[in-house]
């Protein structure tokens, strides 16, 4: 009955479209592997030479400030990255830390103006929601294929994948905080003559403000969550580690670097929350 | 030349919006064409001018299109239909820059919920107009403090507006639409978010400021009381419709229908009425030709037990009593100045009836009401009465 239509190549023609787009558009993938990639390796290298004390203790003098002279996060932030140093997962851990810090970056220098069209326009929001969902619904695994079609293997696919996933919160709390800007301030921003940008600067950005940035924790945590699974694409850092413990069977080992990404996790769940503060 | 006129202005809110503005002016009601076209009336063809320096209070029970109305003069809604006239400039067809432009230099808006910024200082919402349009940051500054010393906050400027009293944000809300100095102040219900004693606090000091100002204000409010307070001119509004525009008197006095009528029905007219409006025609005698005898006779005639004595001029001498009168007559002293008592409560014209009640609940005779020294007309305690009851024998032509 419900064979009266052959198989549709969906498959097929994905794979085709993907193929088009990798050569078509060879001239922009390349370089961006290739700077981007030396940039990439530049920054963890540049990270990598500061002694890890040094890093520590600068984390929690910030953390310390940023938590109000509270000594809780500062205490948690120095034992968590000695016990990864201890467990000889430095390294790793810049790696890490480098790829959730470029793919953020990256993903909110998006994501805000993305949100703030989204907010302007009606149209604009009927068209990217469903795009949204569908970026946060599909696996995250399917996006390391065109990943690593258009950018090789390592650190630039890795981002690339996770742009893609930790985009959408960011793009959805700006939207949604400049949408729950209070009537009353937006026409009073209106009746003395502003212009859209001085609305938008002086008025609307900032009361969303908060929103926006927990939109933007949000972003960073899944970004750290995709880094892990890019290692299956060769991203290096923490991720790798337990790709390798989980490829060996090795409880011991892939605890220990999960640990050390809650860790991580943890620390910058913290210090991106208190930033909002 | 009026600083606001409002020609035919409507607003319908649908997808109809042709179709429900023919069906208007065919004269159709609002909940008609809600059915038939599933519109909702806004405002609905309104017309009114206000001049230099008046205080239009537009009222209306909520729901009565009276928010949307003040909107669409500053088009902050746009009209559907009908123009208004900023200075002789239309805005419902001005280009946004244009728009921009009258919004910064010529209307003011104060807000119900007081629309200040909260990640804002004081001064720093008091400055938003003048920042919005370029005014160099010392400049704006000191225009910012003088008004808010104007509001009486010159020492807070610092603060956030949270840690700011409800009627003390208001005033910073009225410091910020003072600031740049506009034509026209337009003020969206912005004392029915306060308490009642600091609305009246507000209330008089609006009407303080005023004197000072003499800006050109349109008042929204809901609450007939403060619209007989503060309003030169009321325009009462119904399902999107001005139903009646006049003085505060011409509205209580003559309610246009009965819609206007049942909301004048609770005021307290004590606040309201006059001296003016419950006086009656004096009976008097005249000292340069009457003695004791004709003012006898006169009180007889007319049943009262004291009477007015005027000169030629119609200047107020004072009144003399029948019990003194009858007195004379016996002793037989021909001029009235000898039992003519001068202790006479006076009151002027304008003076409410509320304060009215005291003067003549101590007074053994009734009150005189004067003008330029001149008699104009006498108060007795029934009228007051009958005033406050709501009678219609109101006198308001006198």
């Amino acid at each position: 009955m419900l064979d009266f239509i052959a198989q549709i190549p969906i498959a097929v023609w994905v794979k085709e479209f993907t193929d088009w787009l990798t050569e078509a558009f060879a001239f922009i993938f390349d370089p961006i592997k290739n700077q981007g990639g030396d940039f990439l390796d530049w920054t963890s290298d540049m990270l990598v030479l500061i002694p890890p004390i040094i890093v520590i203790i600068i984390v929690a003098v910030i953390a310390f400030f940023l938590t109000d002279k509270r000594i809780g996060l500062p205490i948690f932030t120095i034992v968590g990255l000695w016990l990864i140093y201890n467990q000889g997962l430095w390294e790793e851990l810049v790696f890490t830390f480098t790829l959730v810090l470029i793919a953020s970056l990256l993903s909110i220098l998006i994501g805000i103006p993305v949100g703030i069209l989204m907010s302007k326009s009606k149209t604009a929001e009927a068209i990217i929601t469903p795009i949204l969902d569908f970026m946060q619904t599909m696996p995250a695994f399917v996006y390391l294929i065109p990943a690593v079609a258009f950018f090789g293997i390592g650190m630039v696919p890795g981002i690339f994948a996770s742009l893609i996933f930790a985009t959408p919160p960011t793009v959805r709390f700006t939207n949604l905080g400049i949408r729950q800007v209070s009537r009353e301030l937006v026409e009073a921003s209106d009746a003395f003559g502003s212009t859209g940008s001085q609305k938008l600067f002086k008025v609307e950005l900032p009361m969303a403000k908060s929103t926006i940035m927990a939109g933007i924790n949000q972003t960073v945590m899944l970004a750290l969550s995709m880094v892990v699974i890019a290692s299956m694409i060769g991203a290096p850092g923490l991720g790798r580690e337990i790709v390798s413990a989980l490829q060996n069977a090795n409880v011991g080992s892939g605890f220990v670097a999960g640990i050390s990404i809650v860790i991580l996790a943890i620390i910058i769940d913290r210090f991106t929350q208190n930033l909002n503060k | 030349m009026p600083v606001i006129k409002v020609e035919g202005l409507s607003k319908v809110f649908g997808k109809n919006v042709k179709e429900s503005l023919k069906l208007l002016d065919d004269g159709m009601k609002k909940e008609e064409i809600l059915k038939q076209t599933g519109d909702t009336v806004g405002v609905n063809r309104a017309s009114f001018d206000v001049e230099a320096g008046e205080v239009f209070v537009i009222m209306g029970l909520s729901g009565s299109g009276k928010s949307t109305l003040v909107r669409l003069l500053n088009r902050l809604i746009e009209p559907s239909e009908g123009n208004v006239y900023v200075d002789g400039e239309n805005l419902a067809t001005m280009n946004k820059e244009d728009l921009r432009r009258v919004r910064r230099e010529k209307l003011s808006m104060v807000f119900q919920n007081f629309g200040l910024f909260p990640h804002r200082t004081i001064l720093e919402n008091a400055e938003f107009g003048l920042e919005v349009q370029g005014v160099d940051k010392e400049d704006r500054k000191e225009k910012a403090k003088k008004s808010l010393e104007m509001v009486g906050l010159g020492n807070y400027i610092n603060q956030l507006p949270e840690q700011l009293s409800g009627g003390m944000q208001q005033r910073v809300g009225l410091a910020r639409a003072l600031a740049n100095d506009p034509t026209v102040l337009l003020m969206d219900e912005a004392f029915s978010a306060l308490d009642p004693l600091i609305r009246k606090d507000m209330q008089d000091e609006l009407l303080e400021l005023q004197v000072a100002m003499k800006k050109t204000i349109i008042f929204i409010t809901h609450d007939l009381d403060e619209a007989l307070r503060i309003g030169d001119r009321i325009a009462l509004m119904k399902d999107g419709s001005i139903v009646q525009i006049g003085t505060p008197e011409e509205i209580l006095v003559n309610p246009a229908n009965d819609y206007v009528e049942r909301f004048v029905e609770d005021v307290d007219r004590s606040k309201v009425l006059t001296a003016e409006h419950i006086m009656k025609r004096p009976e008097t005698i005249n000292i340069e030709k009457h003695g004791p005898r004709v003012a006898l006779e006169r009180m007889r005639e007319e049943g009262l037990s004291s009477i007015y004595v005027i000169d030629g001029k119609r200047n107020l001498k004072g009144y003399v009593t029948a019990d003194d009168a009858s007195e004379a007559r016996k002793k037989e002293i021909r001029d009235i100045n000898e039992i003519l008592k001068t202790d006479v409560p006076t009151v002027g014209m304008d003076k409410p009836m509320q304060e009215i009640f005291e003067i003549i609940h101590d007074s053994p005779v009734p009150i005189a009401v004067v003008e330029d020294e001149k008699l104009k007309g006498i108060i007795v305690r029934g009228a007051v009465l009958a005033a406050l009851a709501g009678e219609n024998e109101v006198n308001i032509d006198a």
